[in-house]
This record gives C-alpha cells, sequence and structure tokens, in this order.
C-alpha cells in the first residue's frame, strides 16, 4: 500500500484559527447553546480543545459558556463589526423580529449603544456582522424560519435569518445562509455541521452541500417516517389509538412521513430518545411550516386520513399473513427431541443402535 | 473593559457621598437569556449604592397563544424555555389536567417525576459547574482576588479524602473552563443525565412524549434500567461533587470575613412544590391545598423564615402581577377590564392582576431606567396579613424548596426526610465504589449569595434520592402489570386550569382560560420574573436589584480594572434564565462624579 502524500494531522489547515461569533439575542430560548452542550458527536469540548486533526484553532464566543461578562464580552463583536476580528463564523440563534413595525424601543438587542445608551438591536448586529462572515448558520427553527415566535398572531412580526437578509444571500466567501433547523437543534446535527464547515474553512472539505431550504443534505434528505422503527406498524396498517401504544403514531398525530429529519435514525442524544421512535409525536419542528402548519398538534395530519386508510385493507391483510408465519418460525423443528431415535433426516450406519427404524 | 455610561438609571434613593462610580454589565454571561445589570458603586465604602435589572427581549407568547387548541399549550410553553422547557410543558400538562378534569395513570405520572428529577439533576448539575463555577474558578480568583488564591493554596480541603482535592486551590484549579478536570468531567455528568430524561420524555429539553393525561413513553423494563444504571452513577457523581461544594463555599466565608453579606437578603422565599403523588393529586382545584402539600417537594411561602402557608389556593390567591417599570400598558387600568375569573371554584374572589385575569399589552419604547427599562413585570404575593406586596425570590430554586420542605417538615420517602427539626436528610444508597451516605441539609442563618449555591448541590442530592424512590414505584406498577401511561379525555368548551410547579430555578405556574374550546387567556409565570423583575409600581425593586443594592465589595480590584465579581456571583446564584425572565450593566470602572448628592445616572436613556 502506498504511504499518502500528506495525511491530515501533518496538514497545516488554510487558516491557523477561527472565530465562533454566536449570538443568542434572536427570539429564542437558548435551547440550541444548551442543546450544543449535549453533543458528543463531536463535543463542544472536542472542537474547542483541538482533539480533532486538521481543524484550525476554534475560538468560541457564545454568551452562555463564555468567561467574560458585558464589555469584556461584547469586545469580540464590536472588533468582529469593525472588520478586526478576521475570519469568523457567525451563528444566530433565535428568529429576527421585525424591529420596523413600531415608533421605538426594541424586541431584541444585544449589548448597549455608548453613543445613545439604548440596547443594540440584534437585527442590527445582523446588518453589521454579516457582511464581515466567512459562513453564517442559523441554529435552530427559529433562527432558520422564524418557528415558535413566528406564529400567527404574533406581535413582533418575527422571521427567519434568509427572510431577513434574504434567500440568495452569499457570505462573502461565496457561501449560503447554513440552515440548522430543529426546535431545538439535534445536538450532533449542529456540531457535525459545524464540524463540516470548520472542515471546509481549513480546506479539507468541498463546499456544504444543502438543499433548497438550505440544510445539510446529508442530515435532512429523508422523512422521520423513513428513518422510524414504527414503519413496520404502519406498513402493516396497524395504528396506535392512543398515547402509549408501542405503535404507529400517525393517527394520533404524527407528522412523520412528510417531515424532512433525521432524529428517529439519530436518536436525541447518542442514540436515546427521539420522538415517535420513542412515542412522541411528530410535531413536525424542522420544517419552514413549523409550528401553524402542523396544528393542532394532537389531532391526525388530514393528509394522513386517506393513506392510512389505502394501507389499512392491504396492510390488514399482510399482517394476518404475517402472524401464520410468526407463528410457524417461532415453533422449533420437530427432529429437536430427547427420544432415543434420530429424525434429522441423516442416515447413521455406524451407531449401532437398536433404536433405529 | 470599562466604558463611560452615557445613559445610567436616574438616582433613586439617596446615595452617600464618595467615589461612586457607574457600572454596568450587559449581557450577563454564563446565565440563559438576556439579562442587564446596571449599578453605582461606592468604592470607598466598598458598596452597592443602586442596581438596576433590565432584560433585553419580548416574544409574546400570551399574545400568540390566544384562540389556539389548549392542548397545544405545551408544546408551545415548553419552548420558552431552552434549560428548563420540560419544566414548563410539565406544568402546562398540570394545568390542562385540572381544566380537562383528568389525572395520569401511576406509572404516567412516576414517568414524569423520573423525568423531571432528571432535569434538576442535570440543570443544576451544568449551571453550577460550568456556569457558576467559572466565578468560583483559578483563573477568575487569582485575577480578582488573588489574596485568595494565595491562602486557597494553603488551606487543605477538609473532604479531600471523599472528593480526591487535597486543597481548596486544587479544587479551583479543577474548575478551569475546559481545561479542568472537574469542568470536563460534570460536562459530561450533564450529557447522561439528559440521557435519563430523553429515556423518560424523548428529547431534551423539549419534549416529545409528554401529554395532558400522561406520557406516550413505552413502559419496557429495559427503559427503567437505562435510567436506573446511570442514576447509581450520578449518586457515586454526587458523593464527591456536595462535600467539594461544602469545602469552597465553607472556605469563602473563611477567607473573607463578612462575606455571608453578599447577596444577602431579607428572608422572603417562595416555592410552590414538586413531584406530585399519584395516590393524593387528582388535579381537583378545590383540594389543591392537600394534594400540594403531598407533593415530594412540598410547597410554602417563607416570611424571615416563618412558613407562612403551605396551601396552594393560598399561593395561587394572593398572587398578583403589577407592572412599574416595564414595558407593557396597564390591563387594570382600562375602563372595564375583563375579569375572565372572578371566583376560583372554592369561592375565593380572583383579582383583576392575577395571572387569571392578567392581559399581556407590549409597549416598546425606549429605556429609561427613571420610568420604564425591562420587558419582565413584576411578580408579587400579596401578605394577607400586612396588606404587603412581597417580592418573593426563588433562592435559585433549591434554596427555596429545602427551606420550605424544612419547615413544613411533610416528606418521609425512606430515602429523603424531613423530620421537621429544619433540617433535610438526603440517603444516597450504596454505589460502585461509595458506602451508603446520608447528607444533611440545614436551614442556614442567611438567605445570600453562598448559602443559594450550596442548596443547588444539596439539591442534586435530593432530586437524585427521590429517582430512587420514584423508579421503586414505576417498577412495582411495571410488575403489577399496570403498565397504562395515559388517560385519555376531552376538551371541555368552558373551564380554568392551573399548574404549579417548580423550574429548576423555582417557582412555576402556569394559569390557563379555556372559552370555546380555545384558548382565551393563558399567563405562564416563571421564577426569572419574580427574581429578575424591576421596580413595582409601588417602588420596591426586584430581588436580584434588592440583593445587589447594599452587597458590600470584596474584590481586591479597584475601578480601572473591576471585574464586578462579588455581584457577578450574586446575580448567577439566583440562577437567571431570562428566556424566562434580566439583564446587569456596568461599564468599565470610569469614575462619573465625586458626589455628595444623589445625581448619578442623570440622563440615561432619555
Amino acid at each position: 500500500m502506498k504511504a499518502p502524500k500528506m495525511i491530515i494531522a501533518d496538514r497545516p489547515p488554510d487558516i491557523t484559527e477561527i472565530h465562533v461569533v454566536w449570538m443568542t439575542t434572536g427570539l429564542s430560548c437558548d435551547g440550541d447553546s444548551v442543546s450544543v452542550t449535549a453533543a458528543s458527536l463531536p463535543s463542544i469540548e472536542d472542537v474547542v480543545m483541538g482533539a480533532i486533526p486538521g481543524l484550525p484553532k476554534v475560538h468560541l464566543h457564545n454568551p452562555v459558556l463564555a468567561y467574560e461578562v458585558g464589555d469584556d464580552f461584547m469586545k469580540w463583536w464590536f472588533d468582529a463589526a469593525a472588520g478586526k476580528l478576521e475570519p469568523f463564523v457567525l451563528v444566530l440563534e433565535g428568529s429576527l423580529p421585525n424591529e420596523k413595525i413600531k415608533s421605538e424601543g426594541y424586541w431584541a438587542a444585544m449589548g448597549t449603544d455608548p453613543d445613545t445608551g439604548q440596547p443594540i438591536t440584534t437585527s442590527e448586529w445582523i446588518d453589521r456582522l454579516a457582511p464581515k462572515a466567512t459562513a453564517v448558520i442559523a441554529a435552530g427553527t427559529c433562527a432558520t424560519y422564524g418557528g415558535i415566535h413566528a406564529m400567527q398572531g404574533n406581535p413582533t412580526g418575527a422571521m427567519g435569518l434568509a427572510d431577513y437578509l434574504g434567500w440568495d444571500w452569499k457570505s462573502k466567501a461565496g457561501l449560503p445562509i447554513v440552515n440548522v433547523p430543529g426546535c431545538p437543534v439535534q445536538p450532533d446535527n449542529m456540531m457535525e455541521t459545524l464540524l463540516y464547515l470548520l472542515y471546509q474553512v481549513a480546506g479539507l472539505a468541498p463546499i456544504i452541500p444543502l438543499d433548497d431550504q438550505l440544510r445539510p443534505t446529508w442530515l435532512f434528505g429523508k422523512t422521520v417516517h423513513e428513518g422510524c422503527d414504527r414503519g413496520g406498524y404502519y406498513e402493516q396498517g396497524d395504528f396506535a389509538k392512543e398515547y402509549g401504544s408501542p405503535k404507529c403514531l400517525v393517527k394520533i398525530g404524527c407528522w412523520g412521513p412528510v417531515v424532512n429529519c433525521n432524529v428517529t435514525k439519530r436518536g436525541w442524544m447518542d442514540g436515546i430518545g427521539g420522538c415517535p421512535n420513542v412515542g412522541g409525536i411528530c410535531i413536525g419542528c424542522t420544517m419552514p411550516g413549523f409550528p401553524d402548519k402542523f396544528m393542532p398538534f394532537m389531532d391526525a395530519p388530514p393528509g394522513s386520513a386517506l393513506s392510512s386508510k389505502v394501507v389499512q385493507l392491504w396492510g390488514g391483510a399482510l399482517r394476518g399473513l404475517r402472524a401464520i408465519t410468526n407463528t410457524t418460525v417461532n415453533k422449533e423443528p420437530k427432529w429437536r427431541h430427547p427420544r432415543p431415535e434420530l429424525t434429522t433426516g441423516y442416515n447413521p450406519k455406524h451407531y449401532a443402535h437398536s433404536g433405529r427404524r | 473593559m470599562a466604558t463611560e455610561l452615557k445613559t445610567a438609571p436616574a438616582a433613586k434613593t439617596s446615595a452617600p457621598g464618595g467615589n461612586i462610580v457607574e457600572m454596568s454589565w450587559d449581557p450577563v454571561t454564563r446565565i440563559v437569556g438576556s439579562l442587564g445589570i446596571y449599578t453605582k458603586i461606592d468604592f470607598d465604602a466598598k458598596k452597592v449604592v443602586e442596581c438596576y435589572s433590565t432584560s433585553s427581549i419580548f416574544r409574546g407568547y400570551s399574545i400568540f397563544m390566544l384562540n389556539k387548541d389548549p392542548r397545544d399549550s405545551h408544546f408551545i410553553t415548553s419552548r420558552i424555555c431552552g434549560i428548563c422547557g420540560d419544566n414548563h410543558a410539565t406544568c402546562s400538562c398540570y394545568a390542562q389536567q385540572m381544566a380537562y378534569g383528568i389525572k395520569p395513570p401511576a406509572l404516567g405520572e412516576m414517568i414524569v417525576n423520573l423525568g423531571e428529577a432528571a432535569e434538576y439533576m442535570f440543570d443544576h448539575n451544568i449551571f453550577q459547574d460550568n456556569l457558576v463555577g467559572v466565578d468560583f474558578c483559578e483563573t477568575m480568583v487569582k485575577e480578582t482576588n488573588p489574596g485568595v488564591w494565595e491562602k486557597a493554596q494553603k488551606t487543605e480541603a477538609p473532604h479531600a479524602k471523599e472528593h480526591g482535592y487535597r486543597t481548596i486551590a486544587d479544587i479551583m484549579h479543577a474548575l478551569n473552563p475546559f481545561e479542568g478536570e472537574f469542568y470536563r468531567e460534570t460536562l459530561q455528568v450533564s450529557r447522561y443525565t439528559r440521557e435519563m430524561f430523553c429515556l423518560m420524555e424523548g428529547r431534551h429539553v423539549h419534549p416529545s412524549t409528554l401529554y395532558p393525561g400522561g406520557v406516550g413513553t413505552v413502559p419496557s423494563i429495559q427503559v427503567f434500567t437505562d435510567y436506573l444504571v446511570r442514576l447509581t452513577r450520578y449518586a457515586e457523581f454526587m458523593k464527591r461533587c456536595l462535600p467539594l461544594h461544602d469545602d469552597l463555599f465553607d472556605f469563602f466565608y473563611e477567607a473573607l470575613p463578612g462575606y455571608e453579606e453578599v447577596g444577602n437578603r431579607r428572608v422572603l422565599l417562595g416555592c410552590w412544590g414538586s413531584f406530585q403523588d399519584p395516590d393524593e393529586c387528582d388535579y381537583d382545584y378545590k383540594r389543591m391545598g392537600d394534594w400540594g402539600r403531598a407533593m415530594y417537594v412540598t410547597p410554602g411561602v417563607i416570611v424571615d423564615g416563618k412558613l407562612v402557608t403551605n396551601d396552594l389556593v393560598d399561593i395561587n390567591v394572593n398572587m398578583r402581577i403589577l407592572l412599574g417599570s416595564s414595558y407593557y400598558e396597564d390591563w387594570a387600568e382600562q375602563s372595564n377590564p375583563e375579569y375572565f375569573v372572578k371566583q376560583d371554584p372554592l369561592g375565593n374572589p380572583i383579582d383583576i392582576r392575577h395571572p387569571w385575569n392578567q392581559k399581556t399589552i407590549p409597549k416598546p419604547q425606549k429605556r429609561n431606567f427613571a420610568e420604564n427599562y425591562s420587558w419582565v413585570m413584576s411578580p408579587r404575593w400579596l401578605d394577607k396579613r400586612t396588606g404587603d406586596h412581597l417580592a418573593l425570590d426563588t433562592g435559585g430554586g433549591p434554596l427555596a424548596r429545602l427551606w420550605a420542605t424544612a419547615l413544613s417538615g411533610l416528606v418521609d420517602i425512606g430515602y429523603v426526610k424531613a423530620p421537621g427539626d429544619g433540617s433535610v436528610k438526603i440517603r444516597l444508597p450504596k454505589t460502585a465504589t461509595k458506602p451508603d451516605t446520608e447528607f444533611t441539609w440545614r436551614i442556614p442563618k442567611w438567605a445570600n449569595t453562598i448559602e443559594r449555591d450550596r442548596a443547588r448541590t444539596y439539591f442534586q442530592a435530593y432530586a437524585c434520592a427521590c429517582a430512587y424512590y420514584f423508579i421503586e414505584k414505576a417498577m412495582a406498577e411495571v410488575h403489577a402489570g399496570r403498565t397504562a401511561t395515559f388517560t385519555p379525555f376531552k376538551v371541555p368548551d368552558e373551564a380554568i386550569g392551573c399548574g404549579f410547579h417548580e423550574a429548576v430555578r423555582g417557582v412555576l405556574s402556569h394559569h390557563l382560560v379555556i372559552r370555546k374550546g380555545k384558548i382565551a387567556n393563558y399567563h405562564p409565570y416563571p421564577p426569572t420574573p419574580w427574581n429578575a423583575n424591576p421596580r413595582d409600581m409601588y417602588g420596591t425593586p426586584g430581588p436580584y436589584e434588592d440583593a445587589v443594592q447594599g452587597c458590600p465589595i470584596f474584590e481586591e480590584n479597584g475601578p480601572d480594572n473591576f471585574k464586578g465579581i462579588d455581584i457577578m456571583r450574586t446575580v448567577r446564584s439566583f440562577d437567571p434564565c431570562l428566556p424566562c425572565g434580566v439583564h446587569m450593566f456596568t461599564g468599565n470602572g470610569k469614575v462619573v462624579k465625586q458626589m455628595h448628592t444623589p445625581t448619578a445616572f442623570a440622563g440615561l436613556a432619555h
């Protein structure tokens, strides 16, 4: 076997250091930052402490984890806005309220403007930082598409980052916004996307593959149902009638068949937990149409009535036939017995045993 | 690090003369959410003169939930908080169960209790050692109090045998962010405790398997085994973690005489109770006082160290939501304000300022510390004995929970006992390398920063001990073949409900009104509005403000490189969570004025 020209561990990254400027002051719950502390594949310390070969040194600036407070912490934001923090990845958590619909005050803000003494709105920060960022990640469904705070009847006019910057927006490095939806974001989905982008800026990976909704394709290319271990119940037309049943949940509110998400494959943490695979209806929390198009959550999705009826017809028959086969394969073959005779079909010639018939 | 504050709170109290400097920390990091703290500090007297707490986010849950299906409310309100969303979802299910007139099967209730126990174990753990712990780590102590660091190196840790760190300095070293061994270990502990949560409720932090009426979790033997094995690891961890924190906190009293005054506040604590007993709790409002007292964490309002009530009906009826310094129109001052609930089901009158009757009417405006400066409203509890609207705090959650449980002396479940002598006994059974161990928490002399933090560690052990009990109860149900986890229900056309619970950082209530089968009013009151609120209409400051005002400064740095560590420790001791509720702001130490009269902060934010 031929040695490669250079192994990654010996290859200096194209850039040696990078900052991650992580804003949690969209309309959010900080659940995506908290989620990231749950990630183990990779964990946040794997990335920050340089456990993975080939990556640049990562400086994380996130308010939930930061050592610094107040002005010491805001320095990174002001430096980034002034072009003095180079290069950096901007992460936004939370949706962007519409600050233009009122005459004064703020819906969401971070830090104080030294000139006016008023809070600096999150939208203003996006205006300042997005043009300077090498890559921009929207973390969680609020930041990607608006999410819960952009529900019908909301008072703030909330929207996702791509709604605000424009769906065709590109970073100065030519990268579109990278959307990692989920309410909250599945921990490893977020850290793996960040890892991919770090590989990319290090020169170790091609441009991140994204779909039309700007989601990483390897994470959101399949539906919940396609990965669900309760899919077999669906196939057999066997549906749960109430919560607590181990069967398919489609008739009591699960939207899994039409929702792009890998939670049923990946589980929630290190393979544990999830949604329909563990008894929780899929409420579509990764989707641009979340939450309104999935409410009321506990009713059967309107579109499922027809499809599940069709499935029930042949699925019921299938289940019956499988039950017969299942009974058969649950029985051992007849030749396994303690009687003094061999009935396996083998004909011994030298056993010298009278029991042979 | 400090910048000159051109906009600062207008003085409302008279400041003594001296070297008064306006300082602000905005944002306060290592908490959840967006909080700013604005202060005036007298560096001659080494004391905080004034404090204002502000929050910079408004989302409008009570507005966009109107007219939605009530069954959506736990899914929606979970999204209020990204670290204790499940507490909201649980509390919402409690309120819905009252409104729908149902109770979950015992096994369903135990699965919820096990989920909530895992949440306390996880959340207190990550907050204490990955967020608060940094304020006590080597790097921080060297920067703020080199003298304390000197002493820590020479001070043997009294419980070194239990936790393995020889000196206090060794503990501080182990708490350094990312590099510290204990910091990294606790991050890992925060993960397997969240796995325990996911085993019971599907996903952290917004559960997938929780419903009004119970859970969708499949109660297999495996799910409980997977939980129990992780629980024993946590118990083993707590047998090191608790003595470690006792050593660290006791050292601060010893190294800095007078440190008990940091964050010290009049004892005004509220606890709304946690962990339902399915044998007692039927979610009927009329019996709420009884089943409230049967909870495995006893509710209570504590004033000056005395238990005023542990009756949830009393607690409910006397809740008041005041405005004063927040950005809202006052619904109670509108002509003919609409009452959704005039009387509770027991006939008690319900005030217009009660959450059942509240209306949220946002009015965005400039921040002005002389008038309105926060999106947080001011919840108060009316003490009928005196007519005072008390600014109760939660003690960060655990302090009030342990205090209320100790005063009532009702809990006795083998693993936890409140004997009624002002203590709570917590027993963790034998684990792989550690013996059966009993820890005793005693009512402290102060409701201060150190005791809020210490109680957190003890409550981690409390939750762990309760989980041993819950898993025994749950397994008994499974072994007896009672495996139903869900009770079906119909949503009534007209109903009211309320849920009382303890979010990780303290009191949590949800108030729900259903009309024509839809949500007509919904108001959640999480702990942070209680703790982080601004001055109310009577001028009473919120608990953060109150705890920071008058706080002595022990930091060795002067105004020029002031970190505000004593203030930060105080604010963090409440476990702020601003998606649920503040903002602290001090600039870097720039002398604004040598003052003899209170004029500082004038001109801020007009």
